[in-house]
């Protein structure tokens, strides 16, 4: 039953995305299509959309430089952290995934 | 038109949304979420180890890592405790309750060192979880024993919160609580099967064929001892008086047919799987119930056992009277040998304290004796298999890990190679020379280019056999 499994799967999807955001020091998410386009997110629209443009240019040439160096390698992941958080970026053929984690403080 | 466009894409999305392709980013987008978070106590799990060990003879400590909870099992207390075969970082955790007055519904938890703040699976059951076992080659089958006797066969790749096998009245199951479950290897039919001891006086085997679960009664633990003295025909006797309660069992790695029990009277039987109506032996030495019985990992002979009596007694099944005694001033919940060496154990105790023992170091008292948790009895501890990892339960839910300091984790090669390094440094020595024989076993490192070469196995039993000098008592 397929549509039982699919059924599974993306109520385990959901799960998963409110662990994420109920983790301590969570700050956003954004998920993009191949477009560009913020599809879900927890920013406010022109936060979104800055990420959005902003890190998938970012995806794109850290692709193109590993690409480059060995044609048969692929981005898997990025992590960019900065004095304030952590943005972590995973990209695919179909969409962008990002989070945004600020450094723990201890609880 | 638009509409429909508009309609298109909310359905493009919600599928990207919800792909395959998303279940593995987000996954381990959880995954590195969890490091940044922890990532201090991810280093120190690592790398740290205390320096002060090697100025600390005889002593060691626990450095608490990570902390494992949910709400789900706020007032629960962990009753079962098991890391997999497979995959080191993955242990399964039951959840019930000791209290008879008190009892709720049970819950596993399979929770992975690299997320604490979530398991990874998670399942509940009618009646409180006893025990949770492994199968050691089919990692993902966990067999779980319950308060009211059924016992079950989970699967934990299964999304779904059911378990695929499980005993009803109908098939065998027990009338007390299931305090134990053990996996056995595969028979010759390919079946998978495993035991289980309940105080309704049965040792049961359950083999799980093709779409049902078989039970066979392999033992009833007849009561022994003066409550039944005069009682020469047994078997009527035992229905009038009633049959032991079986709190514990362990199997002997190597002969196959071998298992001791502890029961609730504080005897300890040892049992074969090919004599169902008597014991082979029956061990004294405890007046309280036994809450476990533990085979040595290296040395055939050697079992622990830990009792309510505050007491933990170390024996060689060939003998009656236990070799050595420990006091540990409180219940004993659980104890566990080390997997690395033959003389180390942990036993863990109502008053919240974790002791660990090397008999090579000190025979009398405990390397460490640390209490790990306020408040609250500690009930279940596990070595991991491969790391220097510890984990405790405790009676609010709460599984605590810790990391082994390595004045804990001395094994027989560490020591030899400690000589070998000490010899260097001391003689300017000749190294070619051998050392004096006297020290017996541990001389071996440095004759080792002269005479075979022994494997740590072997290093670790030999080292047994002289501190307990076993090899010098007669066999009976």
């Amino acid at each position: 039953s397929t549509a039982a499994k699919m059924a599974a799967q993306s109520s385990e999807i959901d799960e998963t995305m409110k662990k994420l955001t109920s983790h301590p020091g969570f700050m956003g998410f954004l998920i993009i299509d191949k477009d560009g386009i913020p599809i879900r997110s927890s920013l406010d629209h022109a936060e979104a959309v800055q990420y959005a443009g902003l890190l998938s240019l970012l995806a794109m040439k850290s692709r193109a430089a590993v690409r480059e160096l060995d044609p048969q390698n692929d981005v898997t992941f990025l992590r960019l952290r900065s004095k304030k958080h952590e943005i972590l970026v995973a990209p695919d053929k179909e969409y962008i995934l990002m989070v945004i984690q600020s450094p723990q403080i201890k609880a | 038109e638009e509409e429909e466009e508009a309609q298109k894409e909310v359905a493009r999305e919600a599928d990207i949304v919800h792909s395959n392709a998303m279940s593995k980013s987000l996954k381990i987008m959880e995954r590195m979420v969890n490091q940044n978070t922890w990532d201090e106590i991810a280093q120190d799990y690592r790398y740290w180890d205390d320096q002060s060990d090697s100025f600390k003879e005889g002593e060691g400590t626990l450095l608490p890592l990570w902390k494992f909870w949910t709400e789900k099992v706020r007032r629960k207390h962990v009753t079962a405790l098991c890391w997999s075969p497979e995959y080191h970082d993955l242990f399964a955790v039951g959840y019930g309750s000791y209290d008879f007055m008190k009892q709720g519904a049970g819950v596993i938890c399979c929770f992975s060192l690299k997320n604490p703040s979530h398991p990874e699976y998670s399942f509940t059951t009618e009646t409180g979880v006893m025990c949770v076992d492994f199968h050691p080659q089919h990692s993902s089958l966990l067999a779980v024993g319950c308060y009211d006797g059924t016992v079950m066969i989970f699967d934990i790749r299964n999304k779904l919160n059911k378990p695929i096998f499980q005993s009803t009245v109908k098939t065998g199951k027990h009338t007390d609580p299931v305090w134990q479950v053990c996996w056995q290897d595969e028979d010759l039919a390919k079946n998978l099967n495993f035991f289980s001891i309940s105080s309704d006086g049965r040792v049961t085997l359950w083999t799980m064929s093709k779409n049902e679960l078989q039970f066979t009664d392999v033992m009833e633990l007849k009561l022994t001892g003066i409550a039944n003295s005069g009682a020469e025909e047994a078997g009527e006797e035992t229905s009038l008086v009633g049959l032991a309660g079986g709190a514990c069992f362990d199997f002997h790695a190597s002969s196959e047919h071998l298992f001791i029990v502890g029961t609730e009277e504080g005897k300890i039987h040892k049992c074969s799987k090919a004599y169902n109506s008597q014991y082979l032996d029956t061990y004294n030495g405890h007046y309280m119930s036994v809450y476990a019985v533990k085979w040595n990992g290296f040395h055939p002979r050697v079992f622990l056992s830990a009792s309510a009596d505050w007491t933990v007694k170390l024996w060689d099944h060939q003998q009656k009277q236990p070799l050595m005694s420990f006091d540990l001033g409180n219940a004993v919940g659980d104890v566990c040998w080390s997997p690395y060496s033959s003389s180390v154990f942990a036993a863990v105790t109502n008053d919240g304290k974790v002791h660990v023992f090397d008999l090579m170091e000190n025979k009398h008292e405990p390397m460490c004796d640390q209490k790990v948790v306020r408040k609250s009895k500690l009930t279940h501890v596990s070595f991991n298999p491969r790391q220097p990892l510890l984990l405790v339960g405790d009676d609010r839910g709460g599984v605590l890990c810790l990391k082994l300091s390595p004045n804990l984790r001395k094994t027989e090669e560490t020591r030899a190679k400690e000589k070998l390094a000490q010899a260097a440094a001391a003689g300017g020595g000749d190294l070619r020379k051998p050392a004096p024989r006297k020290r017996g076993a541990e001389g071996e490192g440095q004759a080792a280019s002269e005479e075979k070469v022994k494997t740590p196995m072997e290093l670790e039993i030999e080292k047994l056999d002289k501190l307990l000098t076993l090899s010098e008592k007669v066999n009976r």
